[in-house]
């Protein structure tokens, strides 16, 4: 199983590009599934079910931040996509938390920024971009070509020796050099471990074990399908 | 790399039909129009350009250079990328000062004196808008004229590219007489996507586009020339009277003999 993780603020094109990219790994007889962490509310497993038939899924959050539930739902979610049969599983998260990051060891770590957003979101987001593989920059249709080219210095200034890839995708322009590194990703290998350290805090995840899955914490916690529990004393 | 020529193959229009016009070079020192009604795939076909479209957009066409496809992996570096698009935008979204942002732009593209760089773009730019742009605007803040002059400005000046693609450089109230006038001092591949008849006869060739395909090239003849001409004095007329109307001056029968002269 592939593990590909789409992370970005709010409405920055992160499903756009996954349906593009979708649809060229379908053209190729590939096999992709599909899970949308949010907070509150996510209706992309069903578009996205409904246009390419492929599994799909979604995940609340609830009160726990995206970020620390991706942790503790992972392994299972890679166990159910490979039930479903698929090869590639791309997870898209809710983006919020500027702390914390969601990339896994072994995965591919896509980070989605819209042109449009000011030329200082780049230093503003910390390890959802310094912790990424690749950025996406989209919207590019929006903006002029020197506008480009200075978000795109900043988001290099601020990670250094990632993959910038410039996309309108809308039209799905820029979308193919993506697939391509999707499809070089190596299997994620259990145990998984995540990439970042977490920020300072009280919680296991919190105060640094990086470690994927509910079984692996205490605290505040949830599986795939059950709501909050809590393991401790 | 040295960019001498740029061909273009044609794709498919909006209909899915193929392109009639199947194949045109554009050549290091050329200037180009690109002329058809609104809506029919004049920017689709500088933003092709630009990004060396190779049957990954909608039109399907192919951009070669040099008479090569660009590489599947190759990316520009994009602080040497040899087009500069100038494109439609009448806003900059990028909340950075004017001089911050030019700053980083000229650094980014290897100025060696970056400050006399960013006060010559200044001063290009403010040749062509009314009110003079502040260094210390924010670029949210310039009006549409004001904006698109400073994206004249930064391309010809800061990109300093071989290649420069304008569209619809006539439109938001910039002097289109003055900026021609300068651009034609820069020894460089121009491509117009113009509404404009004057901006047109003046290029070497015209492409002519509909429903989202080229459907014919035309060569410019030496009568265009003249008629290029004397649509220019018609301009340089409405010209003069903006700009009595604008210091708020009358205009009297009198005022009427600029046209005969
Ligand atoms: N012009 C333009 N619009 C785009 C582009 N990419 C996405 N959009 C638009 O931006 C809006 C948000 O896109 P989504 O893909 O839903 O964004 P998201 O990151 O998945 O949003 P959330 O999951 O709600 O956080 C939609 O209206 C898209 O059509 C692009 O490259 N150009
Ligand atoms: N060859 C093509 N195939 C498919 N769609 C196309 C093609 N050419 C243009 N389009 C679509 O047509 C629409 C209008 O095109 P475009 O913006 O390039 O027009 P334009 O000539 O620049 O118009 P204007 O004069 O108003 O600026 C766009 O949505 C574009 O994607
Ligand atoms: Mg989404
Ligand atoms: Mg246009
Ligand atoms: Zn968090």
């Amino acid at each position: 199983m592939k593990l590909i993780i789409f992370a970005g603020p709010p409405t920055c094109g992160k499903t756009t590009v996954i349906k593009q990219v979708i649809k060229r790994m379908i053209t190729k007889k590939l096999k992709p599934s599909f899970i949308k962490i949010d907070v509150l509310y996510a209706d992309e497993d069903e578009t996205i079910n409904k246009e390419f038939g492929i599994p799909t899924r979604k995940i609340y959050s609830g009160e726990l931040c995206p970020d620390h539930c991706n942790v503790v739902v992972l392994d299972e979610a890679v166990e159910w996509a490979e039930k479903a049969g698929s090869d590639y599983l791309f997870v898209e998260t809710a983006g919020l938390c500027l702390r914390c990051s969601p990339y896994v060891e072994k995965s591919l770590g896509i980070v989605v920024l819209e042109a449009t957003s000011g030329m200082n979101l780049p230093r503003k987001i910390g390890p959802m971009l310094t912790l990424a593989d690749i950025s996406v920059i989209t919207k590019i249709d929006l903006v002029s070509q020197a506008e480009r080219e200075v978000f795109r210095y900043r988001v290099l200034e601020s990670a250094k020796g990632i993959t910038v890839v410039e996309s309108n995708a809308l039209y799905g322009i820029g979308i193919d050099p993506i697939v391509k590194q999707i499809i070089k990703t190596n299997d994620v290998e259990f145990p998984m471990f995540l990439r970042g350290n977490p920020p300072v805090g009280t919680c296991t995840i919190c105060v640094g074990k990086k470690e994927i899955g509910a079984k692996n914490h205490f605290g505040v916690l949830r599986t795939m399908d059950h709501e909050l529990f809590y393991v401790g004393e | 790399m040295e960019i001498k020529k740029i061909t273009i193959i044609g794709g498919y229009g909006k209909d899915g039909s193929k392109e009639k016009v199947d194949q045109f070079d554009l050549i290091s020192g050329d200037i180009i129009s690109i002329v058809g009604p609104t809506g029919c795939g004049k920017t689709t076909l500088i933003n092709d350009i630009e990004l060396f479209a190779n049957s990954n957009t909608p039109s399907g066409r192919i951009i070669l250079i040099n008479g090569e496809p660009i590489p599947e992996d190759f990316t520009f570096d994009p602080s040497k990328h040899p087009i500069a698009l100038i494109s439609q935008h009448t806003n900059f979204l990028s909340d950075l000062p004017v001089g911050e942002f030019l700053t980083i732009h000229a650094k980014i593209r290897g100025a060696k004196d970056v400050e006399s760089v960013v006060e010559e773009t200044i001063q290009f730019a403010n040749q062509l808008t009314g009110e003079a742009i502040i260094k210390e605007t924010a670029m949210t803040e310039l009006s549409g004229g004001q904006t698109r002059s400073l994206l004249i400005a930064d391309a010809v000046v800061i990109g300093n590219s071989p290649i420069i693609l304008l569209d619809e450089i006539e439109n938001a109230g910039i002097n289109k007489t003055k900026a021609l006038e300068l651009l034609k001092k820069y020894d460089k591949l121009f491509v117009f996507v113009t509404h404009d008849p004057t901006i047109a006869l003046l290029s070497d060739c015209r492409i002519i586009m509909k429903n989202g395909a080229m459907q014919k090239i035309v060569t410019s003849n030496p009568e265009e020339r003249n008629a290029a001409e004397v649509l220019k004095k018609m301009d340089d007329t409405f010209l003069h009277f903006r700009g009595l109307i604008r210091a708020g001056e009358e205009i009297r029968n009198e005022d009427l003999n600029y046209i005969i002269n």
